[in-house]
C-alpha cells in the first residue's frame, strides 16, 4: 500500500475542512481527486505531504507514518502545489540543484539533465524562473517534484491555466509516470479524469462522497441517476420545479427548457406532465437522456 | 542545512541589493573612522579602532535588518515556505541554514574593515603601535553582536510576509534589546536598587566591555542566550505555520 489515510480530520477555526477522510492508494495507480472548490482536496494533499498537520487521523506513505517520521515520509513523496511556489530569482538549473541538494541526490548533474529532458525544459533551462511562462513554470514544478524519484507523486491541479498543447503534454507525462508510481492529482475537469485516472475520489464538504473506478461511477449513474430534458412553450419560474418530488436536481438550459435529474425517469416524466397540467403550461417535448460524468459529479456534490 | 545555506548566500549575491547594502555599510563605517571630525582616528590622535567598535551597534542596527529582512518574509510571500515544508528538511536545519548564511553575509560585509586595522597599523608612530590583541577581542565582540542582531532579524522576518515590516520590526527590537534596558534603568523608580540589574539585560552593558577587547565568558553566555531565545521564538513561529 503506497498511501493509507485513516479518519483524517482538520478544521481551520470553526470551519471543518476535512471530516473523517479515509482511503488507500496502490502502486501504479493514478488517482483523481475531484470536488468543488473548498471540498478539501488541497487540505488532504497538504496533510499527506506533511506540510500541514491534521487535527486527527493518520497518514501512511509506503508504511511510514507522516506525523511520527515526517522526514522519512517526505523522501518518498513528490509534491506540486496548486500555486506552484518557486524562487523567481533562481535559474532553472540552480533551483533544481538546490532541490537535489535537499534530497542529497548523489548523481546530481545527470539527474537534473534527465529531469530537464523529461519535462521538456531544454530550451528554457538557462532562464530565471520568474521569466518563464506559466506552462514552463509548471514543468519546473513537476521536475522538482520528481527529481528524487519518489514513490508517490501528488499534483494539485497540475493542468490549470495551461494551453491545449501544454495540457496534452502534461497529461501524457502524468500517464507515463503513473506506470510505476502512485499518482494523486486533483482537478475540476471531468474529461481529464476520464483521460487519466484509474480511480476517482469525489470530495464534497470535507467528506468522500464517491470512491471507485470510472466504470463503477458509470454503474452509479446508470443505476441511480437519470436525466430528462423538458421543454415548455412559455417561461417557467425554475423555483416551481423544486416542488416536484422525483426531481433531485435540475439544470436550466433556457428559460423554457430544463435538464432534470432524478432516480426514476418514468416517474419524473409522469410528474412533469402533471406539473404542466396543474400549472396550465404546455409541454413541447420530454426526452430521456444519457447522463454524462459531469452530471454525476454535479449530483454527488450538490 | 548546507543546501539552504548556499541558497541563501547565492540569492543574496544574485541581486544588486546585496552589494548596495554592503557598500553603504562600508561607506558609513569609513566615514566614521576616517572622516567625521568627532570620531576620526586623525582627530583622536591615538592609533585605535575604538570609534569604529563604539559605533558598530548603530551601523549594525541598519545593516543587519537590511540583510535579514528577506530571509523568511520572502519565503512567506512567495509561498515557497510550503515548498520547503514538503521537503525532507527539519525546521531547525532550515533555521540554522538561514541563520548561519545571514551571519556569514554580515561577516563578509565586516571583513573589509580589517583594512582599517592594517592602515592604522601602518600609520602608527612608531609603526605598529596599535593593540592587536584588543582589536582581535573587539572583533570577537563584533561577531557576537552580529550573532544577536541576526537572530532578532530572522525572528522578525519569520512573523511577516512583508520585507519592509521585517526591517522596521528588527530595528525596533534591536533598539529595545540594545539600549532599551539602559533607558529603563534610568527611570527614578529604579535608582540605586534595580538599575544595575536591569542594565544587565541589555546588550549595551555586555557589549561595552567586550568591545574594548575584554572577552568574558559571562558576556559570551549572555550573547548566546539571546541568540537562543530568538531562534526558539522563530522555530515556534515556523511550526505554527504548519497548522494553518
Amino acid at each position: 500500500m503506497s498511501i493509507k489515510v485513516n479518519n483524517l480530520y482538520k478544521s481551520f477555526g470553526d470551519q471543518v475542512v476535512l471530516n473523517d477522510i479515509s482511503f488507500e492508494a496502490n502502486k501504479s495507480q493514478i488517482l483523481g481527486f475531484l470536488g468543488p472548490n473548498g471540498a478539501g482536496k488541497t487540505t488532504t494533499m497538504r496533510i499527506i505531504t506533511g506540510s500541514l498537520i491534521s487535527d486527527g487521523g493518520e497518514v501512511f506513505v509506503s508504511g511510514i507514518n507522516v506525523q511520527d517520521d515526517p522526514l522519512e515520509a517526505k523522501k518518498k513523496v513528490g509534491y506540486l502545489a496548486e500555486h506552484n511556489p518557486l524562487y523567481g530569482e533562481m535559474y532553472v538549473r540552480e533551483f533544481l540543484g538546490f532541490v537535489s541538494d535537499i534530497y542529497k541526490i548523489s548523481d546530481k548533474k545527470n539527474r537534473i539533465d534527465e529531469m530537464i529532458e523529461k519535462t521538456g525544459l531544454t530550451k528554457e533551462q538557462n532562464k530565471k524562473l520568474k521569466f518563464l511562462s506559466k506552462g514552463y513554470k509548471q514543468r519546473v514544478g513537476l521536475a522538482q517534484a520528481m527529481i528524487h524519484n519518489p514513490e508517490v507523486l501528488i499534483l494539485d491541479e497540475p493542468t490549470s491555466g495551461l494551453d491545449p498543447n501544454q495540457l496534452r503534454e502534461i497529461r501524457t507525462l502524468i500517464k507515463e509516470i503513473g506506470h510505476d508510481k502512485t499518482v494523486i492529482f486533483s482537478t475540476h475537469i471531468m474529461q481529464e479524469v476520464q483521460a487519466l485516472c484509474d480511480r476517482v475520489i469525489i470530495l464534497n464538504g470535507g467528506k468522500i462522497v464517491a470512491d471507485g473506478s470510472l466504470s463503477e461511477l458509470d454503474n452509479y449513474k446508470s443505476k441511480n441517476l437519470k436525466s430528462v430534458i423538458v421543454e415548455f412553450d412559455s417561461i417557467i419560474d425554475s423555483k416551481m420545479l423544486k416542488g416536484i418530488d422525483s426531481i433531485s436536481n435540475f439544470e436550466i438550459i433556457t428559460e423554457y427548457s430544463f435538464r432534470l435529474f432524478g432516480e426514476d425517469d418514468k416517474r419524473m416524466k409522469r410528474e412533469i406532465f402533471e406539473f404542466a397540467k396543474n400549472n396550465d403550461k404546455v409541454l413541447i417535448s420530454v426526452l430521456s437522456e444519457n447522463v454524462d460524468i459531469d452530471s454525476v459529479f454535479a449530483d454527488l456534490t450538490r | 542545512m548546507l543546501a539552504v545555506f548556499y541558497k541563501e548566500i547565492n540569492i543574496f549575491f544574485g541581486s544588486l541589493i546585496g552589494y548596495i547594502v554592503i557598500g553603504v555599510f562600508l561607506v558609513f563605517s569609513g566615514i566614521v573612522v576616517w572622516v567625521m571630525q568627532s570620531t576620526s582616528v586623525f582627530e583622536y590622535k591615538y592609533a585605535s579602532m575604538e570609534s569604529f567598535f563604539n559605533l558598530a551597534p548603530i551601523l549594525f542596527t541598519f545593516l543587519i535588518p537590511a540583510i535579514t529582512m528577506r530571509s523568511f518574509s520572502e519565503e512567506n510571500q512567495q509561498k515557497t515556505m510550503e515548498l520547503l515544508f514538503t521537503k525532507p528538511i527539519s525546521e531547525w536545519k532550515l533555521i540554522f541554514g538561514k541563520y548561519f548564511a545571514n551571519l556569514t553575509l554580515v561577516i563578509i560585509a565586516v571583513l573589509p574593515t580589517l583594512i582599517y586595522y592594517i592602515s592604522i597599523y601602518q600609520l602608527g608612530a612608531p609603526k605598529g603601535n596599535i593593540d592587536g590583541g584588543a582589536v582581535f577581542g573587539s572583533y570577537i565582540g563584533l561577531v557576537l553582536l552580529a550573532a544577536v542582531y541576526v537572530s532578532i532579524g530572522l525572528f522578525s522576518s519569520s512573523v511577516t510576509n512583508n520585507q519592509v515590516v521585517a526591517f522596521v520590526l528588527t530595528v525596533v527590537l534591536v533598539v529595545i534589546v540594545q539600549w532599551g534596558f539602559y533607558a529603563l534603568s534610568q527611570l527614578p523608580t529604579f535608582w540605586g536598587v534595580w538599575d544595575d540589574f536591569i542594565q544587565k539585560f541589555g546588550i549595551d552593558y555586555h557589549y561595552n566591555s567586550i568591545s574594548k577587547g575584554l572577552v568574558d565568558t559571562r558576556d559570551i553566555i549572555y550573547f548566546l542566550s539571546v541568540v537562543a531565545i530568538f531562534l526558539v521564538l522563530t522555530s515556534y513561529d515556523i511550526k505554527a505555520k504548519k497548522y494553518k
